[in-house]
């Protein structure tokens, strides 16, 4: 029987990493991180779970330990943020390159400098690359459902790649909501203890992480961009499982109120709570809103995305990281990108917000959603790229 | 001290890697191999040996092998040890496997000494070795933490007016030993026996041990690839490389040295102390010799020998 539990997004993240039955984690502190590891801490000096914690010196020796810790076959989790994340980037494109099942759960936060502890994207989005499954979490109970259901992505067989499930610092990793649990069985049942294809058993020697030269290094890449293909099934199947258990639908893009939209906002992760609230609003006042917000970042959903907008004539990107000297922003990119290969004729235009955890209003959602009305409208865009709440 | 006739005959570091004609390092591995006791799965930090021993889809390695990067081998061997721990409790492995950590001097002295500090700190069981060519050979040759004062690198030349490093080696082994582990050693591949009982040594204890051993090498010491031992024997022999070890605390020189031979020998076998015998130099030789004369006196002094 599910429960309902009042877990911040940390303590949501951590209570799904206890009921995984995790063998090894191994994190350094971070704000606005740090109470997933203490909490996981709690668990594993009280005995209610398993798990070898290592209190690593370092966020590189932290997913370093983890990559040595995966290869062995062991189920493995790890959270960071921020300058952490920075720090693991070197090991970032290992841990998916080895091919190491890691679950990692990030608290966004922006980068230094100027040192700021605040939520923004700049933390995951300046590793988008790095070869990782990159989940985007809206409150808590999203972030408690992907974290379960990410271990499962993640050792699938036919995918065998860490996954990061991020969630705003601050906004989410700190406040409090209402979160229905699983019961420990029914998490066990949907995820049974790891089954690993190889490992480095030191029965049966084998040599991971060996040199590889112009002759076979993109051959090993290419089976990399395979994975995050075959991951698209994975992902699938795994949501359609997960909802049969509690009812929950998760997909690659959760859409709100786009069946007959104009306009619409894109988005990741809290700020489309918000986006949505306002969406309902305007619509009370008969204006043709919708949101879509991605759930899953990398693999981009392109064919979801693009069914997701269906007839929608203007929309507005909202990204929450730059991409210094960009034509446009990493979220922006991708959705003109994927435009464009759809020969989609949809107006766009990028808002720039919440750098450093600056506030987004609804009065600021709402004037961004009747700036995309007006272009529906005119099919005129005049700013490419607009600054929210920034004093210039 | 383990015996010729005790070492197993089989080869799990096997033939075909690519090192040079004698290199150190690759004796040290065929060394470390025969002091095995069961499984086993080395960490190799990204330097020589990685990079000569597994070149894709080959490798001279018989025992589970895994390279992850270049500063983390201490990191990557805590979490495969913390792993069977963790597996072993919930029953899904039911052996001890030994953890060996291998890294240069680089990975070791200068980029990874964070993550070996952080991993004796928490006490994980694994043996971490240490193969000190005193440079960052396999870059071609660039000075470290390790290179000895007066020794000429590709970024500490031989100049006109600076004569090599400037800098003095740092103390591992006293680095180490300061993390209070239980085993702590230095060894020299000429004195294979002590080595590879040294090697066998720290997997038996229960907690981190590391081994620091002198891996002579031909391209950046600049010396007769058939000298490569007689090198390291010399090492020891001139008190340049004292052979000890720390138990629990407890300091012990191994390898008496009480008539030392000329530290000239040792070095004018090595080009990369060539320039250091011209004549306008000879104060930078004077250093180096008070430098094994302190150290020797430091070491015998913490070993309760007199010398």
């Amino acid at each position: 029987m599910a429960r309902l539990m009042g877990l911040t997004g940390n303590e949501a993240i951590a209570y799904a990493v206890k009921q995984c039955n995790v063998d090894v984690v191994a994190a350094y502190p971070i704000t606005p991180q740090t109470i997933m590891v203490e909490v996981i801490s709690e668990y594993v000096h009280n005995g209610e779970i398993n798990a070898e914690f290592i209190c690593v010196e370092s966020e590189h020796s932290a997913m370093s330990a983890c990559v040595g810790a995966s290869l062995t076959g062991a189920r493995v989790f790890t959270a960071t943020a921020s300058q952490g994340l920075a720090l693991m980037h070197e090991m970032l494109y290992i841990a998916s390159g080895l091919r190491c099942p890691i679950v990692m759960g990030v608290a966004n936060r922006a980068l230094s400098a100027p040192i700021n502890i605040h939520g923004d994207h700049s933390d995951m989005m300046g590793s988008r690359d790095c070869g990782w499954i990159q989940i985007y979490a809206e409150n808590a109970q999203e972030a408690y459902d992907w974290i379960i259901q990410a271990f499962k992505i993640a050792e699938d067989p036919r995918v065998l790649l860490p996954v990061s499930v991020n969630i705003d610092g601050f906004i989410l990793s700190h406040s409090m909501e209402g979160v229905s649990v699983l019961d420990d069985e029914d998490v066990l049942s949907f995820l049974p203890p790891r089954k690993p294809v190889i490992t480095v058993d030191p029965d049966k020697p084998i040599t991971v992480g060996a040199l590889c030269l112009p002759d076979y290094y993109f051959e090993i890449k290419f089976q990399q961009i395979q994975a995050l293909k075959e991951a698209y099934n994975v992902i699938r199947e795994v949501n359609r499982e997960y909802e049969k258990l509690t009812g929950r639908r998760y997909d690659f893009v959760d859409s709100y109120a786009m069946d007959d939209a104009d306009a619409a906002i894109v988005c990741l992760g809290s700020t489309a709570g918000t986006a949505k609230a306002v969406a309902r609003w305007l619509r009370s006042e008969g204006k043709k809103v919708g949101v879509v917000k991605p759930w899953v970042y990398r693999p981009f959903p392109e064919e979801e995305l693009i069914k997701a907008l269906g007839d929608v004539k203007a929309l507005a990107v909202l990204d929450k990281a730059c991409s210094f000297g960009a034509p446009f922003n990493a979220l922006c990119s991708d959705i003109i990108a994927t435009l464009y290969r759809y020969g989609k004729d949809i107006k766009v235009f990028n808002c720039l917000y919440g750098l450093g955890g600056r506030d987004i209003t609804p009065n600021d959602l709402k004037a961004i959603f009747n700036d995309a009305l007006e272009i529906a409208k005119t099919g005129i865009v005049k700013e490419y790229m607009k600054f929210i709440g920034v004093r210039e | 001290m383990v015996r010729l006739h005790d070492l197993p005959v089989e080869e799990l570091f096997t033939s075909g890697h690519r090192l040079c004609a004698g290199c150190g390092a690759g004796i040290i591995m065929r060394m470390t191999m025969k002091a095995l006791r069961g499984p086993t799965i080395v960490v190799n930090a990204t330097g020589c040996v990685e990079v000569s021993s597994t070149i894709y889809p080959y490798t001279s390695w018989k025992v589970s092998w895994v390279h992850v990067a270049f500063e983390n081998a201490a990191a990557v061997a805590s979490g495969i040890e913390a792993a069977y721990k963790a597996m072993r409790r919930r029953g899904a492995w039911d052996k001890h496997v030994d953890v060996i950590a291998i890294a240069g001097d680089g990975g070791t002295f200068d980029i990874g000494i964070q993550a070996l500090s952080g991993a004796l700190e928490r006490g994980h069981d694994f043996l971490y070795i240490c193969y000190d060519n005193e440079a960052y050979m396999n870059t071609g040759i660039q000075r470290s933490g390790a290179t000895p004062h007066g020794a000429a690198t590709t970024t500490s030349p031989a100049g006109k007016k600076i004569p090599g490093k400037p800098e003095f080696k740092k103390d591992l082994i006293g680095i180490c030993a300061a993390h209070g582990i239980e085993y702590a050693a230095t060894a020299s591949p000429a004195y294979w026996s002590d080595y590879i009982t040294k090697v066998r040594k720290g997997l038996e204890v229960n907690g981190p041990a590391v081994i620091h051993v002198f891996s002579p090498c031909p391209l950046g010491m600049r010396h007769d690839s058939s000298k490569s031992i007689e090198i390291a024997r010399l090492a020891v022999q001139t008190r340049y490389w004292p052979v000890y070890e720390v138990e629990r605390g407890k300091y012990k020189l191994n390898i008496k040295v009480p008539q030392p031979k000329p530290l000239i020998e040792f070095l004018k076998m090595q080009e990369r102390f060539r320039h250091l015998f011209q004549p306008e130099f000879q104060h930078e030789l004077e250093a180096l010799q008070r430098w094994v004369d302190d150290n020797w006196r430091r070491i015998t002094a913490l070993c309760g020998e007199t010398t």
